[in-house]
């Protein structure tokens, strides 16, 4: 295994038991609030300290990492979902249905996953499963946009042309012939929406368009930690250090495995 | 290429009233009555009725698009509800904050990514080409925030160079300046980590072309004909990234002006979602949504003008 392939399953890896872990245990109660802790730095019993309501920081990494996990992942799904059938309809009937499915996704293109979350959240109100529809919608033109581009290569090769002469319908050849033929460029992209999936959660988190409390998540932790970044710096760092770890991991993973799944994607980088 | 910048721009203008009747129905006609919306629950009917009027809600839906479209045509976005000011005067006075910050962000990380990508091109294989295929790695998971609080930290607070948020105002252009800097710095980098790695890709590929080999014959030095031929033609998938990035970098910009309580318009939509002012979240929005299609229309200009294959292409 290549040395990049090994330290993203790993940095991922951790993420994801964390995230896993936090469903049957964790060090300390997210919830309960101890004021006498508050704002401990790193210790053999808090080992990545307190926050200002004395709650065990890593205890909400580890609730945070599932909320960003979650968040990623079905916004992931959404996306492949909806972009994987929309793209395979615009490779299998060039003409109106491509030129419809392509301009609405350059349509979905204009809005940023922010400007979706902002008009989302203007009309309902904040929250987590705004932010993942919100993600979720960016990451349709996505997976629309790769599963056309490989499906269009694919409908001129003669295993195909031959599928056709034997009677298959349209809609048969993409799910039979085309869907497992582009499998490895989606299993890819899917890294790579996952790692972005994150660093939006976060972000979305941060300004509070996103997880709303008593709900951990790392973007809205940056968010409380600002205004005690003086006072209490590990704060603000750890869940920094948790996002940069994960989306570092889920990138290298996602190369790694580009390379591993089909040598002929193998781009120089 | 006449006939490919009108084709272009027909498709502009669909895209823009697409968009524009997304933005409308999530914003006026999804909430019901936006008027009773903003108000909230406890609002005298009469207040409410005063709003409608004062909103022009009175007017069934297509006349009521069809008069915001024209007023966003001829700068009139209406009346802020919370801070009774016409939306336009908002704006502008916030774009004069956002729209430096975001240039200065793009110029940095272009400043930044050009020689990084060029010293990786030209060490390919070599330890700095490790040093900065590592770095801008680790630049593309770092969430731009969260290194603007690093960076207020570090310069602000401990070493006390720069000042940690606010902005003084153009008045003094030294000074705002000076608050642009780490917000700015923020923003570059992360968007200069990709730019790199997209240039020395595309540096790479251009290396192995025949036209390089005639100019390494003809006896340039390899960083000659890197610079003066190479360098040009891998500027168009540099051009691609600049472009489809330009999207991230304004949604970039509205969350590092909350890092750094800078007035622009970041802060503007968050006060506006808070207060339910809807008309300026509308109008921020569609702001916003104008400016990527905008953008994506003088990159595909650009490539055409870089790339007069491309004019004859869809």
């Amino acid at each position: 295994m290549k040395p990049g392939l090994a330290i993203g399953a790993l940095l991922a890896g951790v993420a994801l038991i964390a995230a896993l872990v936090s469903l049957v245990w964790t060090p300390y109660d997210v919830t309960a609030l101890a004021i006498s802790q508050k704002l401990q730095t790193p210790s053999a019993v808090h080992w990545f300290g307190t926050d200002h309501f004395g709650r065990d920081i890593g205890a909400m990494l580890m609730v945070g990492a599932r909320t960003s996990l979650a968040v990623a992942l079905v916004a992931v799904g959404i996306g492949m979902g909806l972009g994987v059938p929309l793209g395979l309809l615009a490779a299998a009937r060039p003409g109106w249905a491509d030129e419809l499915t392509m301009r609405g996704n350059d349509l979905i293109f204009a809005f940023p996953s922010l400007v979706i979350a902002i008009l989302i959240t203007a009309v309902f109100g904040p929250s987590a499963i705004n932010a993942i529809i919100a993600i979720g919608i960016f990451n349709i033109p996505v997976f629309a946009r790769v599963t056309r581009a490989g499906a269009l290569s694919l409908w001129t090769l003669d295993y195909i042309r031959a599928a056709q002469v034997a009677g298959k319908g349209r809609a048969r050849i993409s799910v039979e012939h085309i869907v497992p033929n582009i499998a490895n460029l989606l299993i890819v992209q899917g890294t790579i929406q996952f790692s972005l999936g994150i660093l939006a959660e976060a972000g979305l988190s941060y300004v509070g368009l996103g997880a709303q409390p008593p709900l951990p998540s790392w973007g809205r932790m940056l968010a409380e930690a600002q205004t005690m970044v003086t006072l209490a710096p590990h704060v603000a760092i750890f869940p920094g250090l948790a996002i940069v770890a994960t989306v570092l991991g889920l990138n290298l993973l996602g190369d790694g495995l580009r390379d591993a799944l089909d040598p002929r994607l193998r781009r120089e980088r | 290429m006449t006939r490919y910048i009108i084709k272009r721009l027909l498709s502009l203008v669909a895209s823009l009233l697409a968009a524009s009747l997304v933005i409308f129905a999530v914003i006026e006609v999804i909430p019901g009555d936006p008027a009773a919306y903003m108000l909230g629950m406890n609002a005298a009917p009469d207040t409410v009725a005063a709003l409608r009027e004062s909103l022009g809600l009175n007017v069934s839906l297509p006349v009521r698009y069809a008069n915001w479209l024209a007023g966003m045509v001829t700068g009139d976005f209406g009346i802020s509800y919370t801070y009774k000011v016409p939306v336009a005067d908002l704006v502008q006075a916030r774009l004069l904050i956002s729209l430096p910050l975001a240039g200065l962000a793009l110029l940095l990380s272009t400043l930044i990514a050009v020689p990084v990508g060029l010293l990786a091109a030209s060490r390919r294989g070599r330890w700095p080409d490790y040093a900065v295929m590592g770095g801008t790695q680790l630049g593309i998971a770092v969430p731009n925030f969260w290194f603007a609080m690093l960076l207020v930290l570090a310069f602000a607070l401990n070493w006390r160079i720069l000042p940690a948020g606010g902005f003084p105002g153009w008045s003094d252009p030294l000074m705002a300046v000076r608050a642009l800097v780490l917000p700015s710095v923020a923003l570059a980098l992360p968007q200069a980590a990709i730019l790199a790695r997209v240039l020395r890709s595309a540096l790479i590929e251009t290396l192995g072309q025949d036209y390089i080999r005639t100019a390494r014959a003809k006896g340039l030095t390899g960083s000659q004909a890197l610079v003066r031929h190479a360098l040009r033609n891998a500027m168009i998938p540099v051009l691609t990234i600049l472009g489809m990035q330009f999207s991230f970098l304004l949604a970039g910009a509205i969350i590092i002006e909350n890092v750094f309580y800078i007035p622009g318009l970041g802060r503007l939509i968050f006060q506006a979602i808070t207060q339910r002012d809807l008309i300026v979240v509308e109008s921020v929005v569609m702001i916003l949504v104008f400016a990527v299609i905008l953008v994506t229309f003088l990159t595909d200009l650009a490539y055409a003008a870089v790339d007069p294959r491309l004019r004859t292409r869809g």
